[in-house]
């Protein structure tokens, strides 16, 4: 094939010159085994490697069965000033780990959201202790009328909106409403600095400004 | 490259007529006709021939396998290749973090015998092995303190190679492999951190999973993938487990075998002060 760099090669592997060619054929036997063999392997890798990503994968698209409204006590526990603290299940059935502390309070004007334009706001306050920097269990100290959190010191006020420390927006919240006399607890939500309600995000995911645009909504909440 | 033939592994086997011996003088006294000399020569060619079968064992093994498997150049080349001059106890640091390693692999092997990735199990199956097991706090401990031995020798050997300078040319693949090893092995440690359960492993490993969820479009999505959801389950844990145990040290074997390779294929680099002299003594020969 010392001209094929000159001439344009032919398509039929007889011109060629190729061993043991066949008439009309235009490729090799050897070639065409050894694509079919490599897509073969190919299509085989394929069908184990990609359900197995799928799989593994599967919680970033799936959505999580949430849990229904749950009681934490009737109307009588709670008051406009103090919180109280009430345990509540966010995971069913892995023990201790599933649960969390909430901080409870019955609503007043002052604790109008934005978001409530239109609709009956939220007859009670319940925050999440889940810190709004890493997830760290914040804490509310009555004194001081503040929300701290251990790990790096950040400090939210009386309305969870933050006033130190690293955190990137005020404490999450839950969903509220009354039934029959006794108070339930049903989805959480985060917020915005001024209160605005939006999808529940992972600690550290910014919801103001521009930075709110680079920290999708999960599929998952 | 021709090499020489190690002692020990290849045996000459003995001249016909001659009886060996460990020592010339007491055959010598025998020869004089020292019945005494002669009985203890007699006892010794004894003992001699016993040990000589006593090898044949293990000898007609090596080569039995070593002639189906022509592993014996190999394992020499390997075993008895040449290092380069002023070679030095800092280049045992890789070699220190490989057994790190191995005894992560087996301690952690015979912890799974006992450990139970359940949310309500785990803490308790962990106090189990500390306060139960025959050893276990022994080989509990082998692998919470040789963890941190491995992180530490990943870099004094990562520290030895940048100083010395031998992740120059012909060997930045090597150093490449070896950066993903490191991270491979933090992420060993991350993933590692929850299992035992209580109450620092899990917050501990809320914070490490939303440091990811803190990164920008990707990082929410990453954090899902850990927890395996938008909250932390059960799930969460057995995925932990399943990577600790599975996905990256299956990795880590797979990485250090091709980073063994090229160490064996390019060899080793002389420290670099051995190249200064060098370059003094030329720079002299040309004043």
């Amino acid at each position: 094939m010392a001209d094929s760099s000159k001439k344009k090669r032919s398509p039929y592997t007889k011109d060629r010159g190729t061993l043991g060619a066949f008439e009309g054929e235009t490729v090799t036997r050897r070639r065409f085994i050894t694509a079919g063999a490599l897509t073969a392997g190919g299509v085989a890798t394929a069908a184990v490697a990609l359900p197995a990503l799928g799989f593994a994968l599967g919680p970033i698209f799936e959505k999580t069965v949430r849990e229904g409204w749950q009681d934490v006590g009737p109307e009588a526990d709670f008051n406009p000033v103090t919180y109280v603290p009430k345990v509540i299940t966010l995971v069913a059935d892995i023990g201790e780990a599933g649960k969390t502390t909430i901080y409870v309070r019955k609503a007043v004007a002052a604790d109008r959201s934005p978001s409530d334009k239109g609709k009956t706001p939220l007859p009670y306050v319940a925050i999440s202790t889940r810190c709004a920097h890493l997830g760290c269990p914040v804490r509310y100290v009555q004194a001081a009328q503040r929300f701290i959190c251990p790990c790096h010191g950040g400090v939210y006020d009386r309305q969870g909106k933050v006033v130190g420390g690293p955190p990137v927006r005020p404490l999450d919240r839950f969903y509220t409403r009354v039934v029959n006399g006794r108070v339930q607890v049903g989805q959480r939500f985060s917020l915005n600095s001024k209160l605005e309600r939006f999808h529940p995000r992972d600690p550290s995911n910014h919801l103001d400004g521009l930075w709110q645009y680079l920290y999708p909504r999960r599929p998952t909440t | 490259m021709k090499l020489p033939t190690p002692p020990g592994l290849r045996r000459k086997p003995p001249r016909p007529g001659t009886t060996p011996t460990r020592n010339g003088a007491k055959v010598n006294g025998a020869a004089n006709g020292d019945p005494k000399a002669l009985k203890q020569a007699q006892k010794q060619a004894k003992r001699d021939t016993r040990k000589e079968q006593a090898l044949e064992v293990p000898i007609a093994t090596l080569s039995w396998l070593d002639e189906r498997t022509g592993g014996g150049p190999f394992l020499r080349a390997f075993l008895f290749r040449k290092v380069p001059k002023g070679t030095n106890w800092y280049y045992t640091l890789g070699s220190a973090t490989l057994f790190a390693f191995v005894n992560q692999a087996v301690t952690g092997v015979f912890l799974a015998m006992y450990y139970n990735p359940s949310t309500t199990q785990a803490y308790g199956s962990v106090h189990h092995i500390i306060n139960d097991v025959f050893l276990g706090e022994f080989v509990r401990g082998m692998h919470k303190w040789g963890s941190t031995v491995m992180v530490v020798l990943v870099f004094l050997h990562m520290g030895r190679t940048f100083f010395f300078g031998a992740y120059k040319y012909p060997r930045e693949l090597n150093w490449i492999i070896g950066v993903v090893l490191l991270i491979l092995t933090m992420a060993m440690s991350f993933t590692g951190y929850l299992l035992p359960f209580d109450q620092r492993a899990f917050w501990a490993t809320v914070v490490g999973v939303n440091i990811n969820a803190s990164g920008p479009i990707v990082g929410p999505y990453l954090a899902d993938f850990l927890r395996g959801g938008a909250e932390f389950t059960s799930t969460t844990l057995s995925r932990f487990y399943a990577i600790h145990m599975l996905l990256i040290p299956g990795l880590i074997i797979a990485l250090i075998g091709a980073h063994l390779f090229l160490v064996s294929k390019l060899g080793t680099t002389a420290p670099p002060w051995l190249k200064a002299e060098k370059a003094r003594e030329l720079a002299e020969e040309e004043i």
